[in-house]
């Protein structure tokens, strides 16, 4: 029996630590393992006994690239839990914040860490040496995203400013007013990273997800909407936990997610799209349709250009709000603790971000859960890749591990969240 | 062919390695926040590893090796062996690297405990007991503090080492900062609890910059004196519980954070 074994190291530009395991008898794939082998840092266990004020600075260092996701579910669970709800000014900051951390986190990701797959080199960096351009317009738009977490939150990783409540101290509106040129030139260079990211080579590919993100009707979802499934699924976020069930396989420190009584799903850019492409802002919309998508899009390796659509709505987005901007009368609303149980979930640049937290009437956390997008696709990813190395397996070794890195990375996972990443192993037989 | 050529072309560059252990990649990523600086940096020296931003795989020998991350599994404790075999100067970057980091917080607990709090099936999962800086099982040449570190003190680090000399990093505290920003004191003007009398300078006063009081994420300044400020917070009606969670935070494991949080409870 002839068998044969691949191995890559370590699964690079992704953000964590993970290895890739293939069983291939007979020429057929039988299974694809994502082995997350990031060191669990056991949040939930340190978060006992803190103070949900703790929880929102704490919770940022589950992940440097989506520090706001987390300190945003954090203080929707908690203000669900004191029945506090945000409104006005303070609300658009936390959307104007949100829109930051997409920008910045899509910019690396489709600049730095996928496009290279695309085009063929290790880095963005190789990259830059033949697209120039390409290079300097993804740090560009980065810069532009991380000018709004500095400005409003004061630093780009793990930002000061965000609070139950609200803000510790709100920007006047002259402060505000100087994002303005900035990102309206990040919103040219989406644009044109829509139009050169469409003129890549995309394997071709057809997936039957089931799609999950928040809806909320009015708005593409950043921090605030009902679970939705492409199959009809419509709940309060309240009701995730009724729904959803987390379990564990042995091969991983992450845990993965499933619907209960149906199976695995997909979360991130795809899902946000199918659930919620008629609220992409108008210049957004125009440019998916330009870039030839319709109203849903399930192949995987075109998720860097929904990002991409994703960041110039972001952009436009974030205009809106400064162009809307009076300043709030305090940073933030009164808190009262209040002995409760308190979801929240919100739109993290890789997908639904859920948290549930038992507080005491002190405000101290009693038990904690924490549900991130990565442990969600896990599934997904690994079904993907059995169908797709099932397609490559002709391909010669080096070409067919290019191939399921850049499949892993359609999904931009986020392995620090997931609980890091890549070796990839083929065993064939 | 190009690549082989271009490998000789670069070898007279210094070689950088970045390194991930325990750690949220926020401090990995400070480098590639360096929007403006990060293609001439790539000029400047070979970025020779770094797994999160080139599919480049390891060989050789490293000039200077940037270390992310706290050990915490018997693998970790492994591999920044071999890191430091591979690496000329070695620089641990960020509170993990540093004091341990958040995750530090199981050193005051039960680990099992935890991992049965976190997994259904905590038997599945490797760790240590406690989660330890780098200079615990290596020697650093130089230790960058911060949970994120600071992009100027990172660029100074590595301009430093390129031109084989110290870094000039401040060893302060964070009061410096404020008043260079023209900040008025929070503790003494509003009566908000701050640790930035203690706390190591970098951040710019980045909290009381915004109203609130530091909570101590650059880690204890050179000779702190934790005990004077419990006395003050404790002044200002901070009880026993909450000071000893203000001092355990993401430098809990630092020495001096470490035996101040321990002199209010367990
Ligand atoms: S020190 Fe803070 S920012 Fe740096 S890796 Fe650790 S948790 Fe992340």
């Amino acid at each position: 029996m002839a068998r044969k074994t691949i191995k890559v190291g370590y699964l690079s530009r992704v953000e964590g630590e993970a290895r890739l395991e293939l069983s291939i008898r007979d020429g057929t794939v039988r299974a694809a393992r994502l082995a997350i082998f990031e060191s669990p840092r056991f949040f939930e266990a340190l978060l006992r006994g803190r103070h949900f004020d703790e929880a929102v600075d704490i919770n940022a260092r589950i992940c440097g690239i989506c520090p706001v996701a987390y300190q945003m579910s954090t203080v929707h669970a908690v203000e669900d839990a004191f029945g506090i709800r945000i409104a006005g000014p303070l609300r658009a900051l936390r959307r104007l914040i949100y829109c930051g951390e997409w920008i910045e986190s899509h910019a690396l990701h489709i600049c730095m860490l996928h496009a290279p797959d695309f085009l063929g080199y290790e880095s963005a960096i190789a990259m830059a040496r033949d697209h120039p351009q390409a290079v300097t317009r993804g740090l560009a738009l980065k810069k532009a995203g991380n000018a709004i977490l500095a400005k409003l939150g004061g630093r780009e990783i793990h930002p000061v400013n965000i609070r139950v409540g609200g803000f510790y101290r709100v920007p006047r509106k002259r402060e505000l007013a100087e994002l303005v040129d900035p990102l309206e030139r990040a919103r040219d260079l989406a644009l044109e990273t829509v139009r050169w990211v469409a003129g890549f080579d995309f394997p071709r590919s057809e997936r039957p997800y089931t799609f999950v993100a928040l809806r909320h009707g009015r708005e593409y979802p950043f921090n605030e909407g009902r679970v939705a499934s492409s199959d009809g699924l419509d709940i309060p976020v309240r009701a995730y936990d009724a729904h959803f069930e987390e379990y564990q396989v042995p091969h991983s420190t992450a845990l993965r997610s499933r619907i209960r009584g149906a199976g695995h799903y997909l979360t991130g850019p795809l899902a946000r799209y199918h659930l919620n492409a008629d609220l992409l802002r108008p210049v957004a919309r125009e440019a998916a349709k330009e870039a030839g998508l319709g109203p849903s899009c399930r192949n995987p390796y075109t998720s860097i250009l929904v990002r991409a659509v994703e960041v110039l709505h972001a952009c436009d987005e974030a205009l809106a709000i400064l162009a809307d901007y009076e300043e709030p009368e305090q940073p933030a609303v009164a808190v009262e603790p209040k002995a409760g149980v308190g979801h929240g979930a919100t739109e993290a640049p890789r997908g639904l971000l859920y948290h549930r937290y038992v507080l005491d009437g002190e405000g101290i956390i009693r038990d904690a859960r924490i549900v991130p997008p990565t442990a969600q696709n896990q599934a997904v990813i690994e079904e993907d890749l059995v169908e797709h190395v099932q397609r490559s397996l002709d391909l010669p070794e080096e070409a067919l591990r290019h191939r399921c890195e850049q499949t892993v990375r359609n999904h931009d996972p986020c392995i620090s969240c997931a609980t890091h990443f890549l070796k990839l192993e083929v065993e064939r037989e | 062919m190009a690549e082989a050529q271009t490998g000789r072309r670069r070898a007279k560059k210094p070689r950088l390695a970045v390194w991930k252990f325990t750690s949220c990649d926020g401090c990995q990523l400070t480098l590639l926040d360096l929007e403006d600086e990060l293609l001439a940096i790539a000029e400047a020296l070979e970025i020779a590893y770094f797994p999160e931003a080139t599919s480049r795989p390891l060989r050789g020998r490293y000039d200077l090796s940037l270390v992310e991350g706290s050990i915490t599994t018997p693998e970790e404790r492994e591999r920044i062996l071999e890191v430091r075999r591979r690496s000329r100067h070695l620089v641990a970057i960020g509170a993990c690297a540093t004091a341990g980091g958040i995750q530090a917080l199981r050193n005051f607990a039960d680990v099992a405990e935890y991992a049965r709090i976190v997994y259904a099936r905590p038997d599945y999962i490797r760790t240590l007991a406690s989660s330890t800086p780098i200079s615990d099982h290596v020697p650093v040449d130089f230790e960058l503090r911060g949970c994120p570190i600071a992009k100027h003190q990172l660029l100074e680090t590595v301009a430093a080492f390129l031109h084989g000399r110290r870094p000039h990093i401040p060893t302060h505290s964070v009061c410096a900062e404020c008043k260079l920003a023209g900040n008025a004191c929070v503790l003494v003007g509003a009566g908000t609890p701050c640790l930035g009398p203690a706390t190591r300078a970098g951040c710019g006063a980045l909290c009381p910059s915004f109203g609130r009081g530091c909570y101590g994420c650059f880690g204890p300044m050179e000779n702190p004196n934790p005990p004077s400020l419990s006395d003050r917070l404790a002044a200002l009606g901070m009880e026993k519980e909450t000071l000893r969670r203000f001092w355990r935070s993401f430098n809990a494991g630092a020495p001096d954070f470490r035996r101040e949080s321990a002199r209010h409870g367990p």
